[in-house]
């Protein structure tokens, strides 16, 4: 099947990636370990842009960039530079950005993304090394602003613009695309994605071969879909109503779903590059081998050999290596415990109770999951019990083995269920005829009359079994 | 020939005013300075490896160590306004 795209959607992504695994920042040896700071803690002369300073360049964060880009398949730059981006707004107190221009670091890369008709390709077109500016707080919504308040913590810190071609062709496109990203950006250690603000997007969308918007201040991947589906619809019905869609920027009010009009115009020229005179340029292709050596297991090669080395099916391989958390969990569990029973408990039970309380794989340990599954595994619960066990520990917290005991989740087997049939068969001589005279369901009724009995500790199956017997023993 | 709109816009990006009459002046001024590097236009620099630094010195790195950062006080002492630490501007969109 092939993807129609009824509404000719292109859009490309601008992704800034926080390089906040870097001890220090890009040109500067402040501290990135600012998140529980005060404002205006992690700032330095050089941050500052004050007359005389000298900014040098983060040895690891060229690796780092060259990393991702291994990563993204792309090519790597011989030689490159920095530039300086003029612009006057005061996120930045120098008066401009130091990034990248006309040689970026890394280029020509591609992702493969699971689209609307199967895998897709999403081209790299680049990614460059830059600085983050500092953090502004509008007192009020953007537009009725009362003032700005300006915290430098961030002001310098490393960053990767990662540039996509306009290859997703949906706003489901486009979050699996980040969520594809960020997980690779995970597995190569590079960042951490629950750190507020370490990937930011910006979007470019354009219909049936109009022209484009860019929407900006995307904070999140959900936030990401939602934004394109709204412009989509806003751009469909200009159209509809027989007007052009205008090339322009919006602001994405995540509070209330909708893209605003940002009415400024700085076309690229005004930003007058040139190249930084307090940076020299560097040369870096020799360093390529080096670092591919060091690369690590990224996400697909995972997937693979998840599914060689425990013998699980895709599905499994890929819900298990979509976080490189879960996979790391998966692969201790499965240490411990057959690792098929494994694959199923965590895959299929725990990530679907996860994400149904919109919590993290870092909600439940390792040694709870085994000891759950040892349980399920040795007959000594039920499946029913063991979820039952997963939920109580999210819901309440305490240990699997406090939870069997306090709800009584111990299977019961042998006297107790023998006991419940007979019993069950002797209170409902209704039932019993029904199912003489061919109403098989009213044999499910009589197990479930059982399980309530024993208070679901008893195998359904078993039950099941039991009862035939005792009517071909007894009743017959 | 550099226009007085130019000159004006120059102005905008740098956030500095220009009144009327000097705008006029700078935008002469400015378009002789163009005029110098029109004349550099003109050298045929084919044959010249590209200048990428005036300093001939490349790869200039750090290593990744904190080496410490000002005190919020010193941070802040530049700034017109202030508030919890923050420095504070008027509205900026």
């Amino acid at each position: 099947m092939v993807y129609e795209n009824p509404d000719g959607v292109m859009i490309g992504l601008e992704i800034h990636v926080q390089l906040n695994k870097l001890a220090t920042k890009l040109f500067c040896g402040c501290s990135t370990d600012y998140h529980t700071s005060e404002p205006n803690t992690h700032v330095c002369p050089v941050c500052m842009g004050l007359p005389g300073c000298l900014p040098v360049l983060n040895k690891r964060a060229v690796e780092y960039a060259i990393r991702i880009g291994l990563a993204l398949n792309c090519e790597i730059v011989e030689q490159t530079q920095f530039h300086r981006k003029n612009y006057y707004y005061p996120d930045l107190p120098k008066g401009f950005q130091t990034t990248q221009y006309d040689y970026p670091i890394v280029s020509d890369g591609r992702v493969v993304i699971e689209g609307e008709d199967g895998e897709h390709v999403v081209r790299i077109r680049r990614a460059h090394m830059e600085e983050d500016p500092g953090r502004l707080m509008h007192m009020g919504s953007i537009d009725r602003s009362r003032g700005t308040l300006i915290d430098y913590n961030r002001s310098g810190m490393a960053l990767i613009e990662i540039v996509s071609e306009p290859d997703m062709r949906s706003p489901r496109e486009a979050r699996r695309f980040l969520d594809k990203l960020r997980n690779i950006l995970e597995y190569l250690d590079v960042f951490d994605s629950t750190l507020e603000g370490s990937m930011r997007v910006d979007a470019n969308i354009s219909i049936g071969g109009g022209d484009r918007t860019e929407v900006k201040n995307i904070s999140s991947h959900k936030g990401a879909e939602r934004a394109l589906l709204y412009e989509i619809m806003r751009q469909k019905n200009i159209k509809r109503r027989g007007e052009e869609v205008v090339m322009e920027t919006r602001h994405f009010d995540e509070a209330r779903g909708v893209t605003i009009s940002m009415r400024t115009k700085e076309e690229e020229h005004d930003y007058r590059y040139f190249p930084e005179p307090d940076l020299v340029p560097m040369r870096v292709g020799s360093w390529v081998d080096g670092i591919l050596e060091t690369l690590p297991e990224l996400p697909d090669a995972r997937r693979s050999r998840f599914i060689s080395d425990y013998g699980m099916v895709d599905t499994h391989a890929k819900a298990l290596t979509s976080v490189i958390r879960v996979a790391d969990f998966y692969e201790e569990v499965a240490s411990q415990v057959d690792p098929a029973a494994a694959a199923v408990w965590v895959s299929d039970v725990l990530k679907g109770e996860l994400n149904y309380r919109d919590l993290t794989i870092a909600s439940f340990t390792v040694e709870d999951m085994v000891k759950i599954i040892e349980l399920v595994v040795s007959g000594k619960i039920t499946e029913k019990g063991a979820v039952e066990i997963i939920r109580s520990i999210l819901d309440e917290g305490g240990s699997p083995m406090d939870i069997v005991k306090e709800k009584g989740l111990l299977k019961v087997e042998g006297d107790v269920v023998d006991q419940a049939v007979e019993e069950v068969l002797k209170e409902n001589p209704e039932a019993l005829e029904d199912y003489f005279a061919g109403k098989e369901k009213s044999l499910n009724f009589l197990v479930g009359q059982v399980m309530k009995k024993t208070r679901g500790r008893a195998d359904a199956r078993s039950v099941r079994e039991m009862m035939l017997e005792e009517i071909d023993k007894n009743y017959r | 020939m550099i226009t007085k709109e130019q000159v004006e816009h120059i102005g905008w990006l740098a956030r500095v005013n220009i009144d009327e009459e000097d705008a006029f002046e700078f935008a002469s001024e400015l378009s002789t300075v163009l005029d110098y590097f029109g004349q550099l236009d003109g050298v045929d620099t084919s044959d010249v490896k590209p200048t990428y630094h005036v300093a001939d010195v490349m790869n200039v790195f750090r290593e990744d160590e904190p080496t410490g950062s000002l005190e919020q006080d010193s941070i802040l002492a530049n700034a017109e306004e202030i508030q919890d630490g923050y420095i504070r501007t008027p509205k900026i969109i």
